[in-house]
């Protein structure tokens, strides 16, 4: 139903819990396992999928619409920059693909106060940070604020 | 309460409600700024996949490219303006149009992938305003530099409430909410509050109302909080009859730009005839002289497709197979999918469409309530201060009518076609503005009345006691005599937001009657939400997210009915007014929601054109 766990791999880390956007990914009390309370809020982000580090969840394609015996599988290795799908088909056909995801090293963002602190003066420019350097042109455009910029012309 | 509660008291100079796109650049921007300011974000998620993003993108749908000479924002302007027929602000647009490229630049140094067209070394054009990028990650990047942005982040807090000062009249103080997983009561008091809470799927029926309901377009967790939050604040709101409805691959709901703009691919009727242009000499007399514009406007482009779709020409259908003629385009056309909509490759390899061989089906959506889109519904905002009109700027950029109120993303209206990537560049934007009203404040405290604050632990948490007490008059099950739950009073909202206001069932056609008896049942939902009962927590995440839904359906339905004119067909049609009046609604329509009285006031708002 669109996600489901596989009782025998999830050890019950929470890590799905933690990442859903739609809180949905849930402890069964008894098993101590995850499970999704509510299918019918589930968009297929695959989220869970990415993030389970026993890749114990897997999906299944909406009942409304989706014939059995498909497969989209996926594992996403953030250290190596990478992610691969394998599709299976209803009529058992396969296909495999693998993407980059990121270019640099994860945590590595330089953060915004990290920057040489800007001047009070530019607080009331209409600049932003890194501009206009960033924009990659000299100067930031801007309109001219005329009379005839006031007046509707329908 | 039954139970001791705890209540966490939190004090700011910026609260960013809602850490997607939008939140994410204000908080980045307001720390740029105000570096010793305490800017906190909260997030009814997890900031690393919340939002519209959650799932990836696999393309950049606002880059100018200004640099190589590419476009200018008057250009975009044109395009925005023609594509929304004529309606919208021209300061705004510019305004993003001329900060876009920087943050862009900016997510490619974190380290997004950018796809570069080889021959030019450039970004390779996906249309003329869409990048493609490989984007699997790009909301854990841009989550990362907002976390090192904020000085706190709470994760997990679903937001309720607004606060309004309680000396100074129309003035924001902060906002409440309670964390998901422990049930504490969250109580932010701060001088500014961006709000980037994102936009509105479930406002109507969508086209599958099993299991899949939960695969729409917009995500299931857009919840249309960035209008229910503003709503009772009075905040003034625009165009919310500016729904969007979107065409796209069937039941995946796979987004159609890389098939058409970049593989070239193209849509027929059942019978393989290429339909739009057959449309268009009548489309003119609905329309006038806006059929003419190029690229046709995308509600145009809807309609054709529903002309053929009612005279029994469907399926419409996209002949992938045409263009899928190499393994590097068999990669673009996957890779579309599986970084973003990954359900429409569930369905291709459930009903065994390979997309090599096989043309797949196209329809058109259920509405939606967005800002960022082809679409710009959400709150008058203050225009930037060096060009915007007198009449379109109040004080701080992007600032709501609420002293101390922003918004960016899906919040802020008029301001069509950000995507991700403007809506990131509207919370920069809005993020500057609040570190200068801060400022400017001068160590003024926001006021909250003690009171006011009981009063709303109260209110947000009786879901939970009108479930305990009424759950135990009867054996199982979800029926009860006396309270609904959040899925019973959603799927009322969605049946008849689907019936009277103009949703898929009715194609997209609605009347003054038929907004008015809307209007009577939205009136009888929203007085049974005094009975809505949540079994847990999650549940009540639940109930608030429809409250926050039925305030901005009822914004949508007030809206519809006020402007008198079929402005968008093939977004929805007013029967009762079936052509574009340029004469009497070349205009914005606003409402203000007077939480006092409950009345709405509705008005119109000026467009100023200020690109020729
Ligand atoms: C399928 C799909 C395809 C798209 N394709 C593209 C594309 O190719 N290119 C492109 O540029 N754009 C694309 N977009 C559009 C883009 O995603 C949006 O324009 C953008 O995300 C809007 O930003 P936002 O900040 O307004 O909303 P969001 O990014 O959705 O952020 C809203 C945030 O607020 C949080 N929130 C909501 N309510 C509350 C509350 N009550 N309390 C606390 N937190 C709350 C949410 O959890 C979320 O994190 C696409 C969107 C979708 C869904
Ligand atoms: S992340 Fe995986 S292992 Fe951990 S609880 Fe979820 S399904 Fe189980
Ligand atoms: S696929 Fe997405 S929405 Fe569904 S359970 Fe997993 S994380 Fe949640």
């Amino acid at each position: 139903m669109p996600t489901y766990t596989d009782l025998t791999r999830c050890d019950g880390c929470g890590e799905c819990v933690d990442i859903c956007p739609s809180d949905i990914m849930h402890i069964d009390p008894s098993y101590r396992r995850s499970f999704n309370v509510e299918p019918n809020f589930c968009w297929e982000c695959y989220s869970c999928v990415k993030y389970c580090p026993q890749h114990a969840i897997d999906v299944r394609g909406y009942a409304d619409f989706a014939p059995l015996g498909h497969k989209v599988r996926v594992r996403r290795e953030p250290e190596k920059g990478t992610i691969s799908w394998k599709i299976r088909y209803r009529d058992g056909r396969e296909k495999a693909f693998s993407f980059p995801i990121r270019t640099t090293p994860w945590g590595s963002i330089k953060a915004p106060g990290d920057y040489a602190p800007p001047g009070m003066e530019a607080l009331n420019s209409p600049m932003l940070a890194h501009e206009p350097e960033a924009l990659k042109v000299t100067a930031l455009p801007t309109l001219a604020q005329s009379d005839t910029a006031a007046q509707s012309k329908v | 309460m039954a139970r001791a509660r705890k209540t966490h008291f939190v004090d700011c100079d910026i609260l960013v409600v809602g850490g997607g796109f939008g939140g994410c650049g204000a908080a980045y921007e307001s720390r740029y700024w105000g570096r010793d300011l305490k800017i906190v974000l909260v997030e009814k998620a997890n900031v690393e996949r919340s939002g519209a993003v959650a799932q990836g993108l696999s393309a950049i749908n606002c880059y100018m490219g200004m640099h190589c000479g590419e476009n200018q924002p008057e250009d975009f302007v044109r395009y925005a303006r023609g594509d929304l027929l004529g309606l919208v602000r021209e300061d705004l647009v510019y305004d993003i149009a001329r900060h876009v490229d920087a943050t862009v630049h900016k997510f490619e140094e974190w380290g997004l992938p950018i796809i570069k067209n080889k021959a030019t070394g450039r970004y390779l054009r996906e249309g003329k305003w869409q990048i493609l990028i490989h984007g699997e990650s790009y909301k854990p990047i841009v989550a990362e530099a907002a976390r090192k942005s904020a000085s706190e982040v709470y994760n997990r807090v679903m937001v309720t409430h607004l606060l309004m000062d309680s000396t100074r009249p129309n003035r924001v103080a902060g906002a409440v909410g309670f964390n998901v997983r422990d049930g504490s009561f969250h109580v932010f008091r701060s001088k500014a509050v961006i709000v980037g809470a994102g936009g509105g799927s479930h406002i109507y029926r969508p086209r599958a109302v099993g299991e899949g309901m939960g695969r729409t377009w917009y995500a299931p967790w857009s919840t249309a909080s960035a209008y229910g939050l503003l709503i009772p604040t009075g905040a003034k709101m625009i165009q919310m009859e500016n729904k969007i409805v979107l065409a796209r691959f069937k039941d995946g709901y796979g987004p159609v730009g890389a098939w058409f703009l970049l593989l070239k691919s193209y849509a027929t009727n059942a019978y393989g005839e290429k339909y739009e242009a057959a449309h268009i000499e009548k489309l003119k007399a609905r329309v006038g002289k806006y059929a003419e514009s190029a690229p046709l406007p995308t509600c145009l482009r809807n309609h054709a497709m529903l002309e053929e779709m009612k005279a029994g020409r469907g399926p419409i259908y996209m002949h992938t197979q045409e263009v899928l003629d190499s393994a590097e385009k068999e990669e673009i056309g996957w890779e579309d999918f599986l970084d973003m909509t990954i359900s429409q490759a569930v369905v291709w390899a459930a009903q065994n469409i390979d997309p090599k061989e096989k043309p797949s089906e196209l329809i058109t959506s259920e509405p939606y309530v967005m800002g960022s889109h082809a679409t710009c519904s959400g709150a008058w905002a203050s225009g930037p201060e060096d060009f915007a009109p007198g009449d379109y700027q109040w004080g701080y950029n992007r600032m709501t009518t609420v002293q101390g109120l922003f918004g960016a993303g899906d919040t802020i209206g008029g301001s069509a076609h950000k995507f991700s990537s403007g809506s990131f560049t509207e919370g920069r934007l809005a993020g500057k503005a609040a570190v200068r009203y801060v400022r400017d404040l001068k160590g003024d405290q926001p006021h909250v009345d003690e009171n006011e604050i009981r009063q709303l632990e109260q209110t947000v948490f009786q879901p939970l006691e009108t479930f305990r007490v009424g759950r135990n008059e009867f054996v199982a099950g979800t029926v009860s005599p006396n309270y609904i739950t959040p899925l019973q009073g959603l799927q009322r909202l969605e049946k008849l937001m689907d019936e009277y206001v103009g949703g898929y069932s009715t194609y997209y056609v609605t009347s003054e009657p038929l907004l008015k008896r809307g209007l009577e049942l939205i009136e009888m939902l929203e007085e049974d939400m005094a009975h809505v009962g949540a079994e847990d927590l999650h549940q009540l995440q639940r109930a608030w997210e429809l409250r926050h839904r039925i305030l901005t359906a009822e914004s949508v339905t007030r809206h519809t009915l006020y402007r008198q004119e079929t402005r968008w067909p093939g977004y929805y049609y007013r029967a009762d007014h079936p052509n574009l009046d340029d004469a009497d609604w070349h205009v914005f329509t606003a409402s203000q929601y007077d939480a006092n009285t409950g009345e709405w006031h509705m008005g119109k708002l000026p467009v100023h054109h200020m690109v020729d």
